[in-house]
């Protein structure tokens, strides 16, 4: 074989896996179409990030350990998620700072690891987008994405290349939807409280559409706008960009 | 000070059911957090001058000792006196030595949240000392009988109506038909309020931004020139301060002070910044009689050398509660004690415990916000997750949560088992939820639903559809 296409495992993260498979489908779409090899290593779960925020290191560090064997052997590790990505790529090495094997394959992985949109914009450099979406686009930067992997311009543009696309800019991007994992069930008032902000900042904007890069600030969003009778579409930015937006949006039902 | 961080979630309620507080908390963002941003990008090398300032920080935390000792040796070459205290007790009872020895009956103060973790007010009052704040803000919130509610903005809480109603209330002395409705009419009647304080106080107390070892002098910044009225007035000027505020050099505080105001306000330099040495010498025109220094240690050396050390770099700017969402919701007193916001989130359980504290490292989501403009480059959110191991090794976390977590994390270490519960559970969940979408309410995820519908998933699993469709599982495969 002269197959140099890259060999790249997805993560799929949790959510996906269970909430919305077709986040993941879109992601491998958009892999291929980036000239990359993907395969679905069937050991993974979770990244371990909920053992991890809830102060459980040996459960955190169980969780990593499969990850990291999980993922031997490819060249790039892509996850559609900052939060994941930013726990495998900045927080496994720490998690094994004692130990001096482990932790030399953690930050191999670490190296290896990517979030989907930066991976497509910086790694790949993926320019051209066979893709068309008819409608107004707000964008929410995710708080692991744009603060530890530094993702803010990577998706703007990428969603400029989509045709019939109106991207407008969402007054706050960067502050906290409020989902913060299991905080927003233990301290769900102050969540609320932050949520409702954001979606008062998403429904000012004019926009049909929310996109966001993880799919726990956006099923935290998506709640929230239903809950108030909102009509805005809530999507993963990778099910617009691999232009697979047949399914109904996050939280809308089949009739 | 009192603590009532257990109740946090109590708090937390009556916070967000205050309208006054939430229309306060509503011009953060506005405010302070445009201009840092401003104040930051006008100056290109903010950035290394914070690296400078955290390098500054923590070779002064290294050689603790030294810096503390040549800071006394120097306050005392210059006339003044330091002391000692070990804990806030040691403290008050100090300060309280030093008022009685000019039989002090007043005392002003200018702004010193050292002062509201020693809890010197009350103390004072108890031996018949009467405290007065003269810091406006500091002012407000002592005639309401409040504590503060942000370490540099102590009133941020309070709106104009309630000043206006308190000053109605406070001063009588004045026409009760006055008009106060214009914030320079509150300002001036405070003015004229506290100047009379000034002349009468018997001994004025400050806290201090910085104590510089190389000279021994003691810098407070203020935007009032309060501070400067309450320590050269009296008889005895009292700086009451922790001992990771010492730094080695006058340039060394030059760098903080670079970095402390843009960070706080988004000024370039707050109003005043005045260095004190010692008591007034025979060719000073004033300055008090006394000069003395209570040197606060209330548990901070034990963090020396431990996880936690890097929190004492803090130089209390407030910058990281200014950008944290969650105290944008419920403002500084759902926290519990002195120290709100990400900051109180470390420093509360550092100093009272994280029995006490629990819920404050715990209240977070982690968003990383703080850490992004601490000028001191403080890893807030690691610490905060540095206070959920101890709280979950010492089986503080609520059963319920560690029960939920246990499962979770047992299910989750076993892949095989994971995908067939999962793949069950979300094919059920699937086929219940796929015609409307979501749903309004679910067992066991009140917190979710009782304000936000909570999505339905797809129905099979990405697992699942993967494997049915022969879908690579190795890399190379």
């Amino acid at each position: 074989m002269t197959d140099k296409r890259p060999e790249v495992g997805l993560f799929v993260t949790c959510l996906v896996d269970l909430f919305r498979p077709g986040i993941g489908f879109a992601a491998v779409e958009l892999l291929e179409r980036a000239g990359c090899a993907v395969a679905v290593p069937e050991m993974q779960t979770c990244c371990g990030q909920p053992a991890f925020n809830s102060g459980d290191r040996a459960d955190a560090k169980a969780i990593a350990k499969q990850v990291i064997e999980a993922f031997d052997g490819f060249d790039y590790v892509v996850a559609p998620s900052g939060s994941c990505a930013g726990m495998i790529a900045k927080h496994y090495p720490e998690l094994f700072a004692d130990d001096p094997e482990m932790i030399v394959r953690a930050r191999d992985l670490a190296l290896r690891t990517h979030e989907l949109i930066l991976f497509l914009a910086d790694i790949r450099g993926m320019q051209e987008f066979d893709a068309a979406y008819a409608g107004t686009v707000t964008y929410h930067d995710s708080c692991s994405g744009l603060r530890e992997l530094g993702i803010k311009a990577q998706p703007r543009a990428l969603l400029e290349k989509v045709s019939g696309l109106k991207l407008v800019e969402l007054p706050g991007a960067e502050l906290c939807c409020g989902f913060g994992g299991s905080f927003c069930v233990k301290y769900p008032e102050i969540s609320n409280k932050m949520v409702g902000n954001k979606t008062a900042d998403i429904e000012q904007t004019g926009a049909d559409t929310l996109l966001a890069g993880d799919l726990g600030c956006l099923m935290n969003m998506a709640g929230k706008l239903s809950r108030e009778g909102s009509k805005i579409q809530v999507r993963h930015i990778a099910e617009v960009l691999a232009g697979m937006t047949d399914e109904p949006s996050i939280g809308e039902g089949q009739g | 000070m009192e603590s009532t961080s257990k109740q946090f979630k109590q708090n937390t309620r009556v916070a967000l059911d205050n309208t006054a507080l939430q229309s306060a908390l509503g011009k953060m963002e506005s405010g302070f957090v445009t201009n840092r941003a401003n104040a930051a990008a006008r100056l290109p090398e903010f950035e290394a001058l914070r690296d400078q300032a955290r390098d500054i920080k923590n070779h002064t935390l290294e050689n603790l000792d030294f810096y503390l000792e040549t800071f006394e040796e120097n306050v005392e070459a210059s006339g003044g006196h330091v002391h000692w205290a070990a804990t806030a007790e040691d403290a008050r009872q100090i300060i309280l030595d030093i008022c009685q020895s000019v039989d002090a009956k007043t005392v002003t103060k200018g702004k010193s949240m050292i002062a509201e973790e020693i809890g010197l007010n009350a103390f004072l009052e108890e031996n018949n000392i009467e405290p007065v704040e003269t810091d406006l803000g500091e002012y407000i919130i002592q005639l309401r009988n409040e504590t503060p509610s942000h370490i540099i903005a102590p009133a941020i809480h309070v709106v104009k109506d309630q000043v206006i109603e308190t000053f109605q209330e406070a001063h009588t002395q004045f026409d009760p038909a006055r008009s106060l409705e214009e914030p320079r009419e509150l300002l001036d009647e405070a003015r004229t309020v506290l100047r009379q304080r000034f002349f009468d106080a018997d001994v004025g107390i400050t806290g201090a931004n910085f104590l510089i070892a190389e000279t021994g002098s003691t810098v407070i910044v203020t935007n009032e020139g309060n501070g400067d009225l309450t320590q050269t007035l009296p008889k005895i000027h009292v700086v009451v301060a922790s001992l990771e505020k010492v730094v080695p050099t006058l340039e060394d505080a030059s760098a903080i002070l670079r970095v402390l105001a843009r960070s706080a306000t988004g000024q370039e330099y707050s109003s005043y910044t005045t260095f004190s040495n010692g008591p007034r010498r025979a060719e000073d025109p004033d300055g008090p009689e006394q000069f003395h220094v209570v040197l606060l240690d209330n548990g901070r050396s034990e963090l020396l050398g431990t996880e936690s050390q890097e929190v004492l770099r803090c130089i209390r700017c407030g910058a990281c509660m200014n950008h944290c969402p969650v105290y944008g919701a419920i403002g500084g007193h759902a926290y519990g004690w002195v120290y709100p916001g990400p900051i109180g989130s470390v420093l509360t359980p550092t100093l009272i415990g994280v029995e006490e504290a629990r819920h404050l490292p715990n209240a977070s989501t982690f968003c990383g916000r703080c850490e992004e403009v601490c000028p001191m480059r403080i890893p807030l959110p690691k610490l905060m997750r540095h206070f959920r191991e101890k709280s979950f090794e010492e089986k503080l976390t609520p059963t319920a949560e560690r029960t939920g977590l246990g499962i979770w994390a047992f299910v989750a270490r076993r892949p095989a088992l994971y995908q067939m519960a999962t793949g069950l559970a979300m094919r059920m969940l699937g086929a219940l939820g796929r015609r409307r979408g979501l749903f309004a309410s679910l067992p066991m995820a009140g917190g979710w639903t009782a304000h936000r519908d909570f999505p339905a998933p797809q129905g099979r699993t990405f697992q699942q559809q993967w494997s049915a469709r022969g879908g690579r599982r190795r890399a190379g495969e």
